[in-house]
């Protein structure tokens, strides 16, 4: 009887495991043809990094039976608990201990262990492993730390349709998997998408209208040059930079006071505008307040490692805290700049990545010896900056720094970097705990990555600046472009832009990505050369029309057969309802602002103290600003910009997530904000001398940015006619309707045509494509 | 063709999330807003892929009252006679060890033993000690399992109760209520799965935060979304005064079709699902005011609650709405009191705060156990950490105040599977665990448990890690466990 059940049982575990082979074979797609030369850093290395190298990896105190995989020194060496045995033997799979773990069926033998669960290998893993044995079993080292160079060109079949490089990498990828790229967008889609891309703004009308006007060949470029030239440029270059350097307008932790990091904003804005070099502006950031002779401005960049929380709860032990900045430093540093997770090892080796913990606190070490304190008293003593402070005066934005948009003529403070006269010692912290410090380390850098060259560098600021934008650094460049080619693409070539260690994705397309990093560095660390590289490319020109064929091999459309349809940014969902309706105000930079907001959302969530204990509404213009003038109070962000996948602004973040949520469609269709803007084009358009019809078309092309379809005209005139007949009739209340948002309304304007065109235009901004990226 | 690209589309959300997930150890991440329709039926593929729940739940859905500020064990649940009787002697120092102390009473030169001014009882068949300013939640007690020797690693109230919700002291991990919306989904296709609810006592306050209800590393359909009883229950909710419900159902048919027109043209099946997502918005224009609208309650359950259930944004009306939202489907249901930090005025503070809270806390228990929802409902009842046995600032007899103290605070849990009665134990002194310390990783573990998941299981692949809520730690708790 027993036996029985027993047999039932088993055959229902291998029943479920072939459903599960199953559904794991339909979910991922057409990946799994066998490669002819099996290669360690592409098929094998994420395997080992996901299954093995938790117990068999970097991790000196996790490492099991002495046994790590990750170096060939110790996978070829005879195994220390297995005599006569060894885990890899180079051409023989079978006798390989490795091989027979991984492939056997018994579970006191086989790996990765049932206690781990981490799972056993697919079907196809373990042909990969028996392949790559065959083959010699070959280590290569881990490609994000090797310098990236330019591969030749690859040769491809349509010469004729590629503009740049970039075409050459993409198309030739496209033609090895059979796969057919689309034609190049029409132009009213494809100026939107570049203008957003460029500016997060709509194109003017003037500029659609010079666009579609324009028949000669280099009509587009010239397009692309106006964009690159125009100021609103660098704000939306900005907005990605701000999520890595988790900038915010308020403290954070319980009280969450305000202060004014916001010159540090303003700074990143013209910085981008006037095209600084990548180069110089890390290295700015990272040690400007070094530099020899170092100018205010460059002082002013440094507040970069600044934007982190502060507490200012009473009680809290300062040193904890002030332990906890350097860490959040050195992870943004790491993060943001380097594209790696060495959080890991601030309390043990990293399991993945060849970060020791001791190489973690000598990167940490870099950033122990600002003078910054870890409490400088509670809230009620709270001021807008601490210490070490920059003072803005008002001679400083009329000079130097110009292009800080100051207010009041009273003094601007931020907190900035600024180093210790004698040298703060730094310890290895156990379990990173800020009160067990062990060994005593130095500022240097991880190793396997550069080796930190000290003859020609300081162990300070300025030579961790030195050692990032170094040409032998193969991270800086490539981390960077992925980070521009993910703005663009939506998707990076590196699909985890935060980590180009072994647990990170493998770029889709290495050799561009090797290829792009090396130019931008050739070509003097360019940034609007690398952006208009990629915007002129044919790649990023093709319509972003579906091919059921293509999207059926490739969903995620890893291999850019069309160009990306994307919901934009939070800031520029706002930014296109003011720019679509002609409210928006472009003032660059200055105090964030606090526009229409859901009343209660910050009395709610205080603790009562400090200055940000009610949201105080502004007025007049500043309701108008663009989003990422929003001000963020990182205890409760602006619901408008959390509900469409802002960051929340509390750590570095170089990735947003891309949801499509109800209560983003009741946004649109509720915030005042919309109504506001529906309303006051409506007014506009009254004014002007046109038929119902064509004010519906230019209200439809100023957000839309198209001319619309018979059909979609169609449809929009019979809403019209609809609404304005209730409104006539009475049905519905044209006042009410029009009685939103504080802008002034129009005198002498017939109610009902004007609320009935409203509602169109409101319509319209609900629209999926009004906030896509097409 | 259009319905095989939508149907393209939901094999290409299900895919984006398998993709997710790590293979075999896996879940699915059944967003709660992204499509709720997804899984559809469940079909048994997906549910047996998704191997969710990992074994039978004892609860269902969770209602959590947090109490923010951390009120003290000692002046409600933890009976320490011998504060008493040493009453403004100095704690020894063989109790204290060389404990941390915050860097409020840090500098105090004495830590004057203050035995609560509140007179306890034994309440219920199990004879369970409670404090007098509790008298309805002790006429429930025997539904309750009393932990008295819960244990937390911070000290301040940010990262004790960022820890509490999110298993991490530090770090934008997602919250509780995210990683049960990302485990298990929402009942209810109108509303999302974890919903959070607000509101302030008279008290000294310690302020709440968005990210205690983030979603961290996943996706943003999990995060905590925030209700409130009274006019506007959602942000946005509500149409403007001019739009009524036919006006609105005229504009989704015509915006349909606008943009059934946008996706002939380009063939995105991303389209169809922002179709689908306008819909839902309309459901829940009207599901979500039927749901909180408590005007309508009868007068029984008014009385139950208290009249303060009546009044929007009151600890009384948040309980009452987390019943209607959890009876609902509402997974998790998140309530923040704030209003407990007493420092000072101890005493006052702490009446204060129970008029507010006990009556309705125990009303909870008692309407779900009348709507035969209680076994299936895990009502929880605490703080972030607990507060010292010796006073803090001015002391007398009738006025004193605790500072923070992490080694032992006291919570109560009921219903969902747990064992009533009381857990744990403190030495007579209230300031040390004796028996069967319950960590905040274990704490997490056991819910986990109670709700059908594997601590251990569910899990988050994010930038080369896989994430837990329980971290690295984490025992499921046994001894609290029917």
């Amino acid at each position: 009887m027993k036996s029985k059940l027993l047999i039932v049982i088993a055959a229902l575990v291998v029943f479920s495991a072939g459903w599960i082979f199953f559904m794991r074979s339909k979910g991922t797609t057409a990946v799994n043809k066998m490669p002819d030369q099996v290669s360690y850093n592409f098929h094998i290395r994420p395997i080992l990094s996901d299954k093995c190298f938790k117990c068999h990896g970097p991790d000196k105190n996790k490492r099991e039976a002495g046994l790590r995989l990750d170096i060939p020194d110790s996978a070829f060496a005879p195994l220390k608990e297995t005599k006569g045995a060894f885990a890899l033997v180079p051409y023989k799979p079978e006798e390989s201990e490795l091989y027979k773990r991984i492939s056997s069926t018994d579970t006191a033998y086989q790996m990765p262990t049932p206690s781990s669960h981490l799972g056993i290998l697919s079907s196809y893993e373990i042909a990969l492993f028996k392949k790559w044995i065959n083959q010699g079993a070959k280590y290569e080292k881990h490609w994000a730390f090797v310098k990236p160079v330019k591969a030749p060109l690859p040769s491809i079949d349509h010469k004729e349709k590629a503009v740049n490089e970039i075409d050459y990498f993409v198309f030739s990828k496209q033609e090895q998997m059979g796969l057919t790229n689309n034609e190049e967008s029409d132009k009213e889609r494809l100026l939107k998408r570049v203008s957003l891309d460029l500016t997060g703004l709509l194109p003017s009308e003037k500029l659609m209208d010079q666009f579609t006007a324009n028949q000669s060949s280099n009509a587009y470029e010239t397009a692309v040059d106006q964009l690159l030239a125009s100021p609103t440029f660098g704000e939306k270059m900005a907005v990605h930079w701000l999520d890595i350097a988790r900038y915010s307008d308020s403290y954070g932790y319980q009280d969450d006071n305000v202060r004014t990091q916001w010159a540090w904003r303003d700074w990143v804005i013209h910085a981008f505008n006037k095209n600084l070099p990548y180069n110089d502006f890390l290295t700015w950031q990272i040690a400007g307040d070094m530099l020899p002779n170092s100018t205010k401005e460059q002082m002013l960049a440094t507040a970069f490692f600044r934007n982190h929380k502060y507490t200012e709860e009473g009680g809290i032990i300062p040193e904890e805290y002030r332990i906890e900045y350097i860490i959040d430093k050195t992870k943004t540093f790491t993060k943001g700049v380097l594209g790696l997770t060495a959080e890991c090892a601030q309390c043990h080796d990293h399991k993945y990545d060849p970060i020791s913990q001791k190489e973690y606190y000598q990167m940490f070490a870099f950033f122990n010896n600002t003078k910054e304190v870890g409490f400088e008293g509670d809230v009620s003593t709270s001021k807008p900056a601490k210490s070490p402070i920059l003072t803005i005066t008002d001679d400083d934005s009329k000079s130097v720094l110009n292009f800080i948009n100051k207010k009041d003529t009273g003094n601007l403070y931020v907190s900035v970097m600024g180093e210790n006269d004698t040298l703060r010692r730094t310890y290895i912290l156990e379990r990173g705990v800020y009160d067990h410090p062990s060994t005593e380390v130095f500022p240097s850098t991880i190793k396997s990555v550069l080796p930190f060259d000290t003859i020609n560098n300081q162990r300070n600021r300025l030579g961790l600046a030195a050692w990032t934008v170094n040409k032998d650094n193969p991270l800086t460049s490539r981390v960077f472009v992925n980070h521009i080619w993910q703005e663009i693409f939506g998707r990076g070539l590196v699909k985890t832009a935060g980590d180009f260690g072994m647990q990170g994705e493998l770029p889709t397309h290495p050799e561009l990505l090797d290829w792009l990093a090396v130019d931008f560095m050739e070509h003097g660390w360019n940034i609007k050369r690398l952006i208009k590289q990629i915007v002129l490319s044919a790649t990023y020109r093709q319509s972003s029309k579906v091919n059921p064929d293509n999207y059926n091999r490739d969903p995620e459309n890893i291999y850019l057969t069309r160009a990306p349809r994307q919901k934009v940014k939070a800031e520029f969902v706002r930014d296109i309802v003011l720019s679509g309706s002609g409210l928006l105000v472009n003032t660059i930079g200055g105090p964030s602002v606090k526009p229409y907001q859901p009343k209660g959302l910050w009395e709610l969530a205080s603790s009562g103290r400090g200055e940000l204990k009610t949201y105080k509404q502004d007025k007049g213009d500043a309701l108008y600003r663009r989003g990422m003038y929003t001000f963020i109070k990182l205890t409760v962000p602006p619901p408008s910009m959390i509900l469409f996948d802002a960051s929340n602004r509390d750590q570095c973040e170089v990735k947003r997530s891309q949801t499509n949520t109800p209560l983003q469609a009741l946004m649109m269709m509720n915030d005042p904000t919309v109504l506001e803007a529906s309303r006051v084009l409506a007014q506009r358009l009254m004014k002007e001398n046109l038929s119902p019809e064509l004010k519906i078309k230019t209200a439809f092309r100023r957000i839309i940015c198209r001319i619309p379809g018979a059909k979609e005209n169609e449809i929009l005139k019979t809403y019209y006619e609809d609404q304005l007949k209730q409104f006539q009739q009475k049905q519905l209340d044209a006042t009410a309707t029009l009685h939103v948002g504080e802008y002034p309304f129009a005198e002498n304007l017939d109610m009902n045509t004007t609320a009935a065109l409203m509602k169109v235009i409101n319509m319209i901004y609900n629209m999926e494509e009004a906030i896509i990226k097409s | 063709m259009n319905k095989e690209l939508l149907e393209y589309s939901l094999n290409f959300n299900r895919r984006r999330f398998l993709s997710k997930m790590s293979l075999g150890i896996g879940s699915v991440a059944l967003g709660s807003l992204l499509i709720p329709d997804l899984f559809g039926e469940k079909n048994p593929e997906d549910m047996l892929l998704a191997g969710l729940p990992h074994f039978a739940p004892k609860a269902k859905r969770i209602i959590y009252l947090f109490q923010n500020g951390a009120p003290s064990q000692l002046d409600l649940f933890d009976y320490k006679p011998k504060l008493q009787e040493m009453f403004g002697q100095d704690l020894p120092e063989s109790i204290r060890n060389g404990q941390r102390l915050t860097g409020m009473t840090a500098g105090q030169k004495k830590f004057p033993l203050a035995g609560s001014v509140f007179n306890f009882n034994q309440h219920g068949k199990a004879r369970t000690w409670m404090s007098e300013i509790l008298p309805h939640t002790a006429k429930v007690v025997d539904e309750l399992c009393v932990i008295k020797s819960m244990y937390t690693e911070a000290i301040n109230h940010d990262p004790a109760l960022t820890f509490l919700q999110t298993g991490a002291q530090v770090g934008n991990r997602p919250s509780m209520g995210s990683w049960l919306s990302y485990g298990l989904g929402s009942e209810n296709k109108n509303l999302p799965a974890f919903c959070v609810l607000l509101s302030k006592g008279k008290g000294n306050g310690q302020g709440v935060y968005s990210k205690l209800w983030s979603n961290g590393f996943l996706d943003s359909v999990h995060q905590g979304v925030q209700f409130s009883s009274g006019d506007s229950p959602v942000l946005y909710l509500n149409n403007h005064e001019s739009i009524n419900k036919a006006d609105r159902r005229k504009m989704l048919d015509k915006l349909e079709q606008l943009n059934a027109e946008t996706f002939n043209q380009s063939g995105d099946p991303e389209v169809n699902a922002k179709i689908q997502q306008y819909e839902m918005a309309y459901r829940m224009q009207t599901a979500v005011p039927d749901i909180t609208d408590v005007s309508k309650e009868p007068d029984d359950i008014v009385k139950l609650y208290g009249p303060d259930c009546l009044i929007p944004g009151t600890f009384a009306a948040n309980a009452l709405l987390s019943r209607k939202l959890s009876e609902n489907g509402v997974r998790f249901v998140q309530l923040y009191h704030q209003g407990w930090d007493t420092h000072g005025n101890l005493p006052n503070e702490m009446r204060g705060q129970c008029m507010d809270t006990d009556q309705a806390s125990a009303a909870l228990i008692t309407d779900l156990k009348q709507r035969g929802l209680l076994d299936e409902t895990l009502v929880i009842w605490g703080g972030e950490f607990g507060r010292t046995n010796y006073c803090q600032g001015d002391f007398s007899k009738e006025n004193y105040g605790r500072d923070h103290h992490p080694r032992c605070f006291s919570i109560w849990m009921a219903g969902g599977g747990v064992k009533p009665g009381s857990y744990g134990e403190t030495d007579e002194f209230g300031y040390n665990i004796i028996e069967n310390p319950v960590h905040v990783n274990d704490f997490h573990a056991t819910i986990l448990h109670l709700m059908g998941l594997d601590h251990e299981k569910l899990t988050y692949k994010h930038l080369g890690r896989r994430y837990r809520l329980t971290d690295v730690g984490g025992k499921v708790v046994q001894g609290l466990i029917s």
